[in-house]
C-alpha cells in the first residue's frame, strides 16, 4: 500500500531557464512507495507549473529569499498550519541558505528536509572551488573572486584569455578580453550581486552527473549526461546518459569525503587528455533529473525518503544511451486562475 | 586496434559511444569493416576480404581503409592493442 504524503516543491519556472520543480515533482508522482499530495511554492505568479495539468495540486505564493530568510520561513510555517506538509524540496541555490539555517525549526514544525549542512554548502561554493579542490585532492580549474571593476584591469597577471565569468548563483559567460569581462561583470552583480567568480577556462568536453549522497558518505544513485542540444542559456534542451565509470569513481569520491547530504550536481570538463575538471558543485536535484528517473534511479523519490528518515539501498546501475529532449508548450489557462493567485496569493 | 568494448553498433548502421554520448551513422561498407574489426580480423585480413567482395584494388582500398581508420581513432572509437 502507498504512503500518503504532502510533499512542498520549489522551482515551478518551467521556463527556457528551467527550475528543477516539475521534474522533481514528475519522479514523486512515479513513485510505488507514496501516493502524494503535491504543493507547489512560487515566487512569481507566471510559473508555468502553477497552472500545468497534473503537476501542483494546490499552489501558494511566497516570498524571495532576498525579502528575509525568516520571511520566507514564516511563510512557510503559516501555510504549514492550514495544509500540513510533510517534506519540503527547495531546488534553487538562492533558497538554500534560508532553509538550512532553518532547519531546526522547520524539523519542530514537522516539515522535514534533506539539505547539505551549511559547511557542505559554503565549502563547495564557487568562490571557494580551488580550496575545495585542494582539500579533497580534485582537479579544479583556477580561480579568483572579485569585488571591484578596477580588479579586472589586473586579471591578466593570473589568467590567460579566454576566462569565465560567473556570478555567484547563476549565469557564466566566457570572456575574451577586459571588455567583455567588464560588460559581464556588471551584467551578472546587477542581478546576482557580488562577488563575481572568474575562472580558468578549461576546453573540452561539459559532462554532467546528477547524485544523491545520504550524508553518511553512501552515494545512492548517480547518472552521468552529456548535454547534446544547448540553448543560448547554456541549459540543455535535450541529453543522454553515460556510461563513464571515472565520472562515477569522482562522483563517489566527492561523496564520501564530504558525506554529502542531499542532491547534487556535478559539472565537470573532460579535456582533450580525459583529465576531468570540476567546474561546479551545485547543491541540489538539476533540472534535468528526470533522465535519471527514466534511466532507472528515481534520486527525487530517494530524496523524500531520505527526509523521512527511512534506510534507502544505493542504486546499482541505470540505463546507458538514454536520452530526453525538452518541449515547449502553450498551455492555455483562464485570468481567473491567475487573478486567484495574484490577489490571494494561492491556487 | 580494436573497437572499444562498450561501443554499440546497430544493424542499421547506427554507433553509438556511451562514453562520450556520441553517435554516428555509417553506410554499408563501414559496417561491414566495423564487423571485421569487432571480430579481430587484421588490416591485411580485412583488405583481402574487402577486395574480394567489392571490385576495388587492394591499393586504393587501403588508402580509403586507412583514412576511415583514422577518423574512427579521432572519434575515440577505436583503441590501439596494448602491448603486455
Amino acid at each position: 500500500m502507498k504512503t500518503k504524503i504532502t510533499v512542498a516543491v520549489t522551482g515551478l519556472n518551467n521556463t527556457d531557464n528551467p527550475g528543477p520543480g516539475v521534474p522533481v515533482i514528475r519522479g514523486i508522482r512515479e513513485s510505488d512507495s507514496f501516493e502524494p499530495r503535491i504543493i507547489g511554492l512560487a515566487y512569481e505568479n507566471l510559473e508555468p507549473a502553477i497552472y500545468m495539468e497534473g503537476v501542483t495540486d494546490k499552489t501558494y505564493q511566497v516570498p524571495y529569499p532576498s525579502e528575509g530568510s525568516d520571511v520566507l520561513v514564516k511563510r512557510i510555517l503559516d501555510i504549514h498550519r492550514k495544509d500540513p506538509i510533510d517534506v519540503l524540496i527547495p531546488n534553487f541555490d538562492a533558497e538554500l541558505y534560508a532553509f538550512m539555517r532553518a532547519g531546526k525549526t522547520l524539523e519542530q514544525a514537522g516539515i522535514h528536509t534533506f539539505l547539505p549542512t551549511l559547511d557542505q554548502f559554503e565549502e563547495r561554493h564557487k568562490a571557494n572551488l580551488p580550496e575545495f579542490g585542494e582539500k579533497y585532492g580534485l582537479s579544479v580549474p583556477f580561480s579568483k573572486s572579485i569585488t571591484r571593476i578596477n580588479d579586472i584591469e589586473n586579471l591578466k597577471k593570473d589568467f590567460d584569455y579566454p576566462l569565465m565569468v560567473k556570478g555567484k548563483f547563476y549565469d557564466a559567460f566566457l570572456a575574451y578580453n577586459e571588455e567583455q569581462v567588464r560588460m559581464n561583470y556588471n551584467k551578472i552583480s546587477a542581478k546576482w550581486g557580488l562577488p563575481i567568480i572568474i575562472q580558468e577556462f578549461i576546453k573540452g568536453t561539459e559532462v554532467n552527473v546528477v547524485a544523491l549522497g545520504d550524508g553518511k558518505g553512501n552515494t545512492i544513485g548517480a547518472v552521468p549526461m552529456r548535454k547534446q542540444y544547448i540553448t543560448d542559456k547554456g541549459k540543455a534542451w535535450s541529453g543522454i546518459t553515460l556510461d563513464d565509470p571515472k565520472l562515477l569513481d569522482l562522483t563517489h569520491k566527492i561523496i564520501r569525503a564530504t558525506n554529502w547530504r542531499g542532491g547534487m550536481e556535478l559539472e565537470i570538463v573532460k579535456s582533450s587528455k580525459n583529465e576531468l575538471y570540476i567546474i561546479e558543485i551545485n547543491p541540489r536535484i538539476p533540472a534535468w533529473v528526470y533522465l535519471a528517473v527514466g534511466a532507472g534511479q528515481n534520486l527525487p523519490e530517494a530524496l523524500v525518503k531520505l527526509a523521512l528518515g527511512e534506510e534507502v539501498p544505493p542504486y546499482e546501475s541505470y540505463e546507458v544511451g538514454k536520452m530526453f529532449v525538452r518541449y515547449s508548450y502553450d498551455l492555455i489557462t483562464s485570468l481567473k486562475e491567475f487573478e486567484k493567485l495574484s490577489t490571494l496569493g494561492e491556487l | 586496434m580494436h573497437i572499444r568494448k562498450n561501443i554499440a553498433i546497430s544493424e542499421t548502421g547506427f554507433v553509438f559511444n556511451p562514453t562520450t554520448g556520441d553517435s554516428y551513422s555509417i553506410n554499408q561498407v563501414g559496417r561491414e569493416i566495423l564487423t571485421y574489426l569487432g571480430e579481430g580480423r587484421s588490416p591485411a585480413e580485412i583488405t583481402s576480404l574487402m577486395t574480394s567482395a567489392y571490385d576495388i584494388d587492394p591499393p586504393s582500398f587501403e588508402k580509403y581503409f586507412y583514412d576511415f581508420i583514422s577518423m574512427l581513432k579521432q572519434f575515440e572509437l577505436l583503441e590501439e592493442e596494448h602491448e603486455d
